[in-house]
């Protein structure tokens, strides 16, 4: 178990840049999420920890060692970092024993048997100890190769897209019980994935990533809340953007009304053009912002909808045809075309400046 | 990448020999050769190659849809049996045909005796080399148009019939033309076969490149005109591997749709009794009567013919299969792990050269491979004689190098195909995973490759071992003086007519063939589930 600590690491393959600047800290024995869309760097950057990749600047530190620094890089088989490969990787000519005691050398039989038997049990597979691979269900695979990783108590496991490779209701089972499984052995453990519900059920630190760069590294909750740009904004949960205008600097106007609140951008509304410019901005508004009220003078038209069992997604086309989202209650149901009364319920403001 | 360079040189020699001969030209045998021999060469290599081309094709594709897309009695049998007659060479074939219909055979005595029937068609014809040939190799179409019919015939079909096509007119419609790179690829292999062939050819008398080039070798004494007449040989050779790499490449584009479960056609009785009636015929011709005939023929003259000598045949045989197969796999797996090391492009290129030997019939490398080695020990003879008083006259010429080198470029690519894609099956991230887990390179190998690659590199030798066993042109040309394999023996008696003493090491040489059959189609079977 340890720190793992990235600073400003750039990869490159030929002339394209992979990563760019990556910095992030992973404190000892919490769970990292790497969340961002396909392509964005986020495999490569779990490659070059793991020391499948030479970085060509900064450095990759665990556990206060320099594992990685340009021209030099500690091989893999000599970091102890544990990697859950997304095809699980597993070996077809051992049996489930023979795969979680692969990576332990060095002890006595005894010891290592005592080890294979206490992972077994932990994720629960002390029955298909004889089993092989092919013998197992996905989730089971998933939970050996798990297994296998923790088994010689790697200082890191890194977990690439682990679930996406099973059916939504299990990924949703099994990661919380791998987040179980990571606290019990308090490893430190860094988890590459392009959904986000995974990285919200699994993670104490999400790092959002877009082209190479970390957007923002920060709590699931303030990654939702607050936002430091426009695409972490548009990519982690629902929402849209409406116009609006900073009134001062705790009020901005926007279509549905003022919202008071901290305004997260500076501005001057003294007069001057420039200055007035710099207070065109758009306001971030969640669907659980937009609440229904059938008394409510405000109305907008549902241009859509949604069911969701409990509640209804409607999208709303509101006067000056800007659209908005809105969770409503499944009792409140309303035919697409209509119009129904809404009103504003904003905890914070979130707001990016226009350009 | 060092060794695949030199593998790939290995397969370039003999082109570039064969081809250079063209610089001593003797004059005399060059003119005799393109007045009398050639025309004939060429016009009945065609013949042979069109007719074979017919019959395999029609043979290996009706079997195919058959078996693989009808339901008849006996179906799951043929579906594996009808490959049998790979494990009997053409040449056994041939002569067990001749000895059964020729003139003095049983079939014509019997006609002629009992029913004053004469005038059948001779069995040694240009018809008859093309209905052996066929029956010989119409296995290699059947097996590659079966999968592709039980692979993505399916799904096609069903769209077929959901627009409104009948269920044959869907396969000539949609399901041939599907297969048809397949097809292509299958046929290309069984004309390979057919331009390398030397046994059958020399059986029948039929005069063909490889026969030529034998006789050049053995009556002429003229290297030269050998290697003439192999140049001329590549030339063909190389028009088949043109089209057979271009059907490959046509395979993986058209390769859609996954493995359905197929719904076979139900025929009525009266044509699933003809299906079978089909079918079993094809099987008796090309490999149940073949077999018995061999055996009646072994009952008779073993007593008096299995002695001492055939010890040695058999030793000489596994021995020379042996050493061949265990040098083929090796190289294969280092090629193998040399592309998976640097998979770069310059590479791929040198794997697919190296393996292109395969093409190149027998009698070419023995040819292409013999000149430069003579050469090269004369070279060291001269300069043993000069520098060390070196009395001699053979260094490596009179040795088994030449032999197993022209073994290794010739089933390179038998060894290779299965211990590559055993390789590729194995994903890059195990690799990883070994290494996250404290494996260096070396552990890599015997602790988790090796182990994987079991089943390839025992299909690898075994499928190497067999072909090695069969080969006659190399084992003829270039074993050492008294190195007399079972194939040769088999050579020595047909080319006497005395079939039956040529039907034991057949026999042996068959029963050794059935061996890789069974392994490939129990492994068929076994990756399906």
């Amino acid at each position: 178990m340890a720190e793992l600590v990235l600073d400003s690491v750039s990869q490159s393959y030929g002339r394209r840049q992979i990563i760019a600047d990556l910095s992030f800290t992973l404190p000892e024995g919490t769970i990292g999420c790497l969340l961002g869309p396909s392509g964005c760097g986020k495999t490569t950057a779990l490659r070059c920890i793991s020391g499948f990749e030479a970085i060509q600047s900064g450095e990759i530190r665990i556990g206060g060692e320099i594992v990685s620094r340009p021209g030099w890089m500690l091989p893999a088989e000599k970091r102890r970092v544990g990697m859950v490969f997304q095809d699980y990787a597993l070996f077809p000519h051992l049996t489930v024993t023979g795969n979680v005691g692969f990576g332990l050398r060095g002890e006595s039989r005894a010891t290592q048997q005592a080890r294979i038997e206490e992972l077994l049990d932990l994720v629960g597979l002390s029955g298909q100890a004889g089993q092989y691979p092919h013998q197992l269900s996905g989730g089971q695979q998933q939970r050996v190769a798990l297994a296998r990783a923790l088994a010689p108590r790697p200082r890191l496991i890194l977990m690439d897209e682990p679930f996406s490779n099973l059916d939504v209701e299990l990924r949703e089972r099994l990661s919380l019980e791998v987040r179980d499984i990571l606290r019990r052995e308090a490893t430190t453990a860094l988890i590459v994935t392009h959904d986000q519900h995974e990285a919200f059920a699994l993670a104490d630190w999400v790092g959002v990533m877009h082209e190479g760069r970390i957007q923002q590294w920060a709590t699931p909750y303030d990654l939702y809340h607050e936002p430091a740009n426009r695409f972490v904004a548009d990519f982690v949960g629902q929402g849209t953007l409406l116009t609006g205008e900073v009134i001062n600097d705790h009020q901005v106007e926007i279509e549905l009304g003022v919202l008071n609140g901290h305004i997260p951008v500076e501005c001057d509304a003294s007069g001057c053009d420039e200055c007035v410019r710099s207070c065109h901005v758009d306001v971030l508004l969640r669907p659980d912002d937009i609440v229904h009220d059938d008394d409510s003078l405000l109305l907008a038209e549902v241009e859509n909808k949604a069911f969701r069992g409990a509640e209804f997604l409607y999208t709303l086309k509101l006067p000056s045809g800007q659209r908005a989202l809105s969770l409503v209650p499944s009792h409140h149901n309303h035919a697409i075309g209509e119009k129904i009364g809404i009103k504003l319920a904003v905890d914070h403001v979130v707001a990016f400046r226009r350009d | 990448m060092l060794l695949a360079l030199a593998v790939a040189v290995l397969v370039l020699v003999p082109v570039v020999v064969t081809f250079s001969s063209f610089a001593h030209v003797e004059g005399d045998i060059l003119a005799h050769l393109t007045e009398f021999v050639l025309p004939e060469l060429v016009a009945n290599t065609l013949w042979l190659v069109v007719g074979v081309a017919v019959g395999v094709t029609v043979l290996g594709v009706s079997l195919a849809w058959l078996v693989a897309m009808c339901d008849f009695p006996g179906r799951r049998l043929f579906d594996w049996a009808l490959l049998l007659p790979l494990a009997l060479p053409a040449y056994v074939t041939a002569f067990v045909a001749i000895g059964l219909l020729d003139f003095t055979g049983p079939l014509q005595t019997w006609l002629r005796e009992g029913w004053g029937i004469t005038g059948l068609p001779e069995i040694r014809s240009r018809g008859g080399v093309v209905l052996v040939m066929s029956l010989a190799l119409y296995p290699y179409v059947y097996l590659i148009a079966k999968n592709a019919f039980a692979t993505q015939g399916a799904i096609a079909l069903e769209a077929a019939q959901s627009l409104g096509l009948s269920r044959t007119r869907g396969f000539f419609r949609v399901a041939l033309p599907m297969a048809r790179p397949w097809i292509a690829a299958g046929l290309m292999l069984a004309l390979m076969e057919t331009l390398a062939d030397f046994g059958t050819m020399a059986i029948f008398n039929y005069d063909t490149f490889t026969t030529a080039i034998y006789k050049a070798w053995y009556s002429l004494f003229s290297l030269p005109a050998a290697a003439q007449l192999a140049s001329i040989l590549i030339l063909f050779v190389l028009v088949a591997v043109v089209f057979e790499q271009r059907s490959r490449m046509q395979m993986r584009y058209s390769a859609v749709g996954r493995n359905a479960a197929t719904r076979r056609i139900r025929l009525s009785p009266g044509r699933a009794a003809l299906a079978f009636l089909y079918a079993a015929i094809v099987l008796a011709v090309a490999f149940l009567i073949p077999i018995v005939q061999l055996a009646l023929w072994t009952r008779e003259i073993w007593a008096t013919d299995l002695d001492a000598r055939y010890w040695s045949f058999t030793w000489h045989s596994l021995l020379l299969s042996g050493l061949g197969a265990l040098l083929v796999v090796a190289v294969s797996l280092l090629l193998a792990y040399a592309g998976r090391l640097r998979p770069a492009n310059a590479m791929l290129w040198t794997q697919r050269l190296a393996t292109l030997g395969y093409a190149f019939p027998g009698a070419v490398l023995a040819v292409g491979l013999y000149i430069p080695v003579a050469a090269l020990d004369n070279w060291l003879i001269d300069s043993g004689r000069a520098w060390f008083g070196f009395e001699g006259t053979e260094v490596l010429k009179g040795t088994l190098l030449v032999m197993l080198a022209a073994y290794l470029v010739r089933f390179l690519a038998v060894g290779f195909g299965p211990i590559d894609s055993g390789l590729q099956r194995i994903t890059r991230s195990v690799d990883e995973a070994a290494r996250n887990l404290g494996l260096g390179p070396g552990g890599l190998l015997a602790r988790v490759h090796l182990p994987m690659l079991r089943a390839s590199l025992l299909t690898a030798a075994t499928l190497t071992f067999v072909d090695i066993m069969k080969e006659m042109p190399i084992t003829l040309m270039t074993r050492p003086f008294g190195w007399d394999t079972l194939a040769v023996r088999v050579f020595e008696m047909t080319s006497e007519g005395e079939w039956e003493r040529a039907a034991l090491p057949s026999l042996a040489i068959v029963v050794a063939g059935i061996i890789p059959i069974i392994l490939l189609t129990w492994r068929g079977s076994r990756d399906a589930h």
